[in-house]
């Protein structure tokens, strides 16, 4: 994905992170953490207690004016026009094809304020799209580089942000923010996160970013906090069966298919890729993105074929194993037959058949507040 | 414990062989566990598998990584970790112990000759291995 030549970009936070020990990896361009005390580790402390992680990579864009809504309305694939002040937003970019150029959170700031989170690995696309279908009375600003994120999560999340942070804490809803300042650091505080658990993303100004960091170690000691890396970022989300862009979603899958359909509201009018997803619901979807178990002992991983009466019939997407549900646990697409909880598969691990079974999902119960 | 006990001899891929007469007990280094982190999973050859001198034998798999394994000396497998299947993580806790993965009976114990010493695969890991 990156030139080897190409310098990696640093967060705001990359000094900490080598000066806390942290293994860092290249991720979509950028020099991040993959982990700091060990991944299972970090992954069962954000399960039991509450772990920060620097998602400082990810982009921001912001949206504004009159006709803001009806811009975003035409971009994304969520009906905007049901977001109100103050509320998030999961959503899609696709293509005219159905293809999906991005999976985002939408905030709406005021009437005619809006920001998109998108995913690191996509800021460059994400703009050049989003600039090619502007139009009217709306100015977008690729904010991004200035922007610093936090994500805050686990059981003890609330505690710990709600002592640093003048804002309501406990009275922000799921998929909703309050503006106001963190450890003295204006910014968003969203409720929010990609773990299942219980948390918030702290959206913040990069030149403030690190001294948030370092009072979220600091006061939540007695919390239990430690910094988490993208290793148990990745066991985090696959066990709630979150879609990762370029591993389970990409521009080769449609929406339908991937099971983001909740996201898709074709009754709010037309928007890009609405016909080629609306012929892919006519006809039905035909594969779809399940959850598996294994049943033999084998991990499965990326790119690892899914077989059915010994022949390839479908691709894994994301595979590892479960730390919270002490299984190797995997996602990928199957024929649409196949797609029922209970379906026996197997699943290609070097040259050999590993059976696997088709169940419910998410993998682990999701504790985000209701 | 020492990170590189002196008794075992190395490979360049990161396997001790801990040589007893024309048996040899083999796992994986402090090095490679650390590198790989918390290991998941471990595939061996059964016991009576022939394995031979810096060839693949088995894998080894952490959250992020496949790894294979390469035996240090070449002969017939008369032990496998069993334990391994439930609790791999011992790989890391206890590389040298608990952690061991094969007993191999030698089929040419001259070729512990090719393998490194302790200080002399501490001084690899400097340069070539440390990468």
């Amino acid at each position: 994905m990156t030139q080897p030549d190409t310098p990696l970009k640093r967060t705001p936070l990359h000094a900490a992170h080598v000066r806390l020990g942290a293994r860092m990896i290249p991720f979509g361009g950028w020099d991040m953490p993959v982990q700091y005390a060990g991944i299972v580790e970090e992954h069962r402390t954000v399960r039991s207690a509450v772990g920060c992680f620097d998602v400082s990579h990810m982009g921001e864009f912001e949206f504004r004016g009159p006709d803001a809504l009806r811009v975003l309305q035409r971009l994304t694939t969520n009906d905007v026009a049901t977001l109100e002040i103050g509320q998030v937003q999961y959503s899609l970019l696709c293509y005219e094809d159905g293809g999906i150029v991005d999976d985002l959170t939408l905030y709406r700031l005021t009437d005619d304020h809006y920001m998109m989170t998108v995913n690191a690995s996509n800021i460059d696309k994400d703009w050049a799209w989003v600039s090619r279908h502007l139009d009217g009375r709306v100015e977008a600003r690729n904010v991004s580089a200035e922007t610093g994120l936090i994500a805050v999560q686990g059981p003890h999340a609330a505690r710990l942000v709600g002592r640093l942070s003048d804002v309501d804490v406990p009275a922000i809803g799921y998929y909703h923010f309050r503006q106001g300042r963190v450890a003295g650091v204006p910014g968003i505080v969203s409720r929010t996160g990609y773990t299942g658990e219980d948390g918030f993303e702290l959206y913040l100004p990069a030149t403030g970013t690190e001294e948030v960091w370092e009072r979220l170690l600091a006061e939540g000691k007695g919390d239990g906090v430690a910094p988490i890396g993208l290793g148990a970022r990745d066991t985090l989300r696959l066990e709630m069966k979150y879609a990762l862009y370029g591993n389970d979603i990409d521009e080769t899958t449609n929406p339908l298919e991937a099971g983001l359909g909740w996201v898709v509201k074709p009754a709010k009018g037309p928007f890009l890729g609405k016909d080629a997803i609306e012929r892919v619901r006519a006809a039905g979807p035909s594969r779809r993105l399940v959850g598996f178990e294994m049943v033999e002992r084998a991990v499965a991983r990326h790119g690892y074929p899914i077989l059915h009466g010994g022949a390839a019939v479908g691709v894994v997407t994301s595979g590892s194993y479960g730390p919270s549900v002490d299984r190797y646990i995997g996602i990928g697409y199957v024929p649409a037959a196949l797609a029922a909880v209970g379906s026996a598969i197997a699943v290609e691990v070097r040259g050999r058949g590993q059976a696997a079974r088709v169940v419910k999902t998410p993998f682990h119960p999701p504790r985000v507040k209701r | 414990m020492a990170t590189y006990p002196a008794e075992l001899r190395y490979t360049r891929e990161h396997e001790w062989a801990k040589i007893e007469g024309k048996r040899a007990r083999v796992g994986i280094t402090h090095y490679a566990q650390d590198q790989l982190g918390d290991v998941v999973f471990v595939e061996l050859p059964k016991v009576g598998a022939r394995v031979t001198q810096m060839q693949a034998f088995g894998v080894v798999e952490s959250v992020k990584a496949v790894s294979d394994l390469f035996a240090p000396l070449s002969g017939v497998v008369i032990e496998v970790n069993e334990e391994l299947t439930k609790q791999p993580e011992r790989v890391n806790r206890d590389p040298y112990g608990t952690g061991w993965l094969v007993v191999v009976e030698l089929a040419n114990p001259a070729e512990a000759e090719k393998l490194m010493g302790a200080s002399q695969y501490e001084e690899f890991l400097k340069t070539a291995g440390g990468h």
